[in-house]
């Protein structure tokens, strides 16, 4: 198994895998008398690109939304640089260098491509009040300086072309991209992706998937990600976390998984190799 | 043809990042301001500045408050009339108390106040939102106006309940009171107009108003992003406010010389001003101008056409001019939701291929 080697590991194909990033321990989460999270624990190593799947309804996105502290387990602990995370406001939690997307698009409709993906760095923006008032020296300077590190994700993200159109002119998929151009910019530790692929069509799910691979690439960027293209994830994860009815009944590389009995009785149906 | 940024290149962020970044937008801007500074003082008679110039440059700055709140945050409010009248309060409260203290920092102190009292009642806007938010704020606009006319301590305990503006100057020219003349009244409301808007600008093209912004539209993502909605709602609150409170001053100082709450800050003005917002443009700052100069100057220029060209009986001409100002608003929003704006910028995409569209 993985956790045995604690100081992390390379892959197949090169990269480095570092230690635990953040760890989930024992999370349980009810919303009333429905248990949708039951004593969950996983690990997120730095840099690897983690998968959670799972049937509809089995608690994946309530699991993205317990680590961007969007929602607070009612047991459990989240550890996150090698500390316990106190019970914090989703706020706050940006602010520790977690971004993520969402599966039903949340961008904000009324403004420009431009302008969503600048929202992102508003954590590395710190022009006070008055400064930005006056628009005086160091307000325009990192107003400036921030752009530059937008314009280089959206040259990355190759959408260009739509930096000054309102997002909601645009389709469906150009969303998508910018959606993750929006959390890509914070220069998150952790990059959440809740379904980046859903309800795309075939090129745009390769378009997706190498971006994402190329996010991990060169940034670095640890990616948790959520999705139902089997293909996808079986191709782009280091480890995969399996959850059905809110339990989890597999964890490991996708290889691993794909032998899981329960696993395939439970998700994957029929093997069909 | 002659309207368009094809061969106007910018070189850095900052230039790409400016206010009117087509050189046509940047001359017209130029013209005005030259026009507005250059030319109105000269050419201004008593009668334009009172019925049309004045109350356009104070109720711009009431709209550009209110457009921050609404059109920027997304926080529905029916307060303005109630935060208008905060700040005719407390300027007349610091003019009386503080007779050596200069108009403009009564102005701005006035401001101050009201900035105080909007973050009080928006402290609802953290649980609550649309329509439930504007009753609150209604409730707001009920209370402050109660509190004025009911309170004596607020008025000097004048006999009549009414406030008056004594005669004070600036530079040696009086700028309220009997003795102001057209011209330093209508520079005094335009300085002020001038650094609000040019506050408001920058304040919305940096990060506290793409956090607004955010909250707007989508508040539970903007918070996920790392917006405290806390901060940013409230922000949104004290600075409409501190703008909406300085054009009560500037109305109740200025243009009305005296003033009772309940008649001059009513209900009535909450709706004007939401209007004004409406109509111009939901999170612009161009749309405020032009939606103050509509309802302001729209209802005047009926008159002038029907009582003095077309010599209709003026009662007739004033009944006829609330219905013809209402259907134009109903026509409006019918052709161009998103007001006069976005009209102003589907005319100059168009404008921007003419004369060969293809």
């Amino acid at each position: 198994m993985l956790d045995t080697q604690p100081e992390g590991y390379v892959t197949a194909d090169g990269r480095k895998i570092g230690g635990v990033l953040m760890e989930m321990k024992n999370i349980t989460l009810r919303f009333g008398g429905v248990v949708a999270i039951k004593d969950i624990s996983f690990d997120i190593r730095e840099g690897e690109i983690r998968a959670i799947i799972g049937p509809n309804g089995a608690g994946k996105s309530s699991m993205l939304n317990v680590i961007s502290g969007f929602y607070h387990p009612q047991e459990g602990e989240v550890w996150y640089k090698g500390e316990r995370r106190p019970r914090m406001r989703p706020y706050e939690v940006a602010r520790q260098g977690i971004a993520r997307t969402f599966q039903n698009i949340a961008l904000f409709e009324g403004m420009s491509v431009l302008d969503n993906i600048m929202t992102g760095r508003l954590n590395h923006m710190s022009a006070g009040f008055f400064k930005q008032a006056l628009w005086w020296g160091p307000a325009a300077k990192e107003e400036a300086e921030n752009r530059e590190k937008v314009e280089k994700i959206i040259d990355f993200l190759e959408i260009q072309h739509i930096r000054k159109t309102p997002v909601r002119r645009l389709p469906y998929g150009l969303k998508k991209r910018v959606e993750l151009a929006r959390a890509l910019s914070a220069e998150p530790s952790i990059l959440l992706l809740d379904e980046p692929m859903a309800g795309m069509n075939v090129e745009e799910k390769e378009d997706m998937s190498r971006f994402i691979l190329d996010v991990n690439d060169e940034f670095g960027s640890t990616i948790v990600l959520i999705e139902h293209d089997m293909g996808v994830v079986m191709d782009l994860s280091d480890r995969v976390v399996v959850m059905d009815y809110g339990k989890k009944i597999g964890d490991g590389s996708p290889g691993e998984v794909r032998n899981n009995e329960e696993v395939i009785k439970a998700y994957l149906g029929v093997s069909h190799d | 043809m002659i309207y368009r940024e094809a061969g106007d290149f910018k070189t850095t962020y900052a230039a790409d990042n400016q206010t009117f970044p087509i050189k046509g937008d940047r001359f017209a801007y130029y013209v005005v301001l030259a026009f507005a500074l250059g030319v109105m003082p000269f050419i201004i008679t008593d009668y334009w500045a009172n019925a049309i110039v004045i109350p356009f440059l104070i109720y711009t700055i009431a709209a550009l408050g209110l457009n921050i709140l609404i059109g920027y945050c997304g926080q529905l409010s029916l307060g303005t009339g109630g935060f208008m009248a905060v700040g005719a309060y407390s300027s007349f409260k610091l003019m009386t108390s503080f007779p050596e203290l200069s108009i403009v920092f009564v102005v701005i102190l006035a401001g101050l106040c009201t900035a105080a009292v909007g973050v009080a009642f928006g402290l609802p806007s953290l649980r609550i939102k649309g329509f439930y938010l504007a009753v609150a704020t209604l409730a707001a606009q009920f209370f402050l106006i109660w509190l004025f006319t009911r309170t004596g301590w607020f008025f000097n305990y004048s006999p009549t309940g009414m406030i008056t503006a004594p005669t004070r100057t600036v530079f040696g020219y009086p700028v309220t009171g009997p003795r102001a003349s057209a011209v330093s009244m209508y520079l005094f409301c335009l300085a002020f107009l001038i650094a609000v808007a040019w506050l408001a600008r920058n304040l919305t093209r940096g990060t506290l108003g793409r956090k607004w912004m955010a909250i707007r539209d989508m508040d539970i993502a903007a918070e996920i992003i790392g917006v405290n909605p806390l901060t940013a709602k409230l922000s949104a609150f004290a600075v409409s406010s501190f703008f909406v409170g300085i054009a009560g001053a500037l109305l109740f100082t200025v243009y009305l010389g005296a003033a009772e709450a309940g008649e001059a800050f009513g209900i009535d003005k909450s709706f004007l001003v939401l209007f004004m917002v409406i109509i111009g443009g939901l999170g612009s700052i161009l749309g405020s101008f032009l939606g103050a100069f509509f309802l302001i100057v729209g209802p005047v220029l009926l008159k002038l056409l029907l009582v003095d060209n077309l010599r209709w009986p003026s009662d007739v001409a004033a009944h006829l001019e609330i219905m013809i100002i209402g259907a134009l608003i109903i026509i409006f929003l019918v052709l161009e939701p998103h007001g006069l704006t976005a009209l102003w910028r589907t005319i100059k995409e168009k404008l921007r291929l003419w004369p060969f569209p293809h």
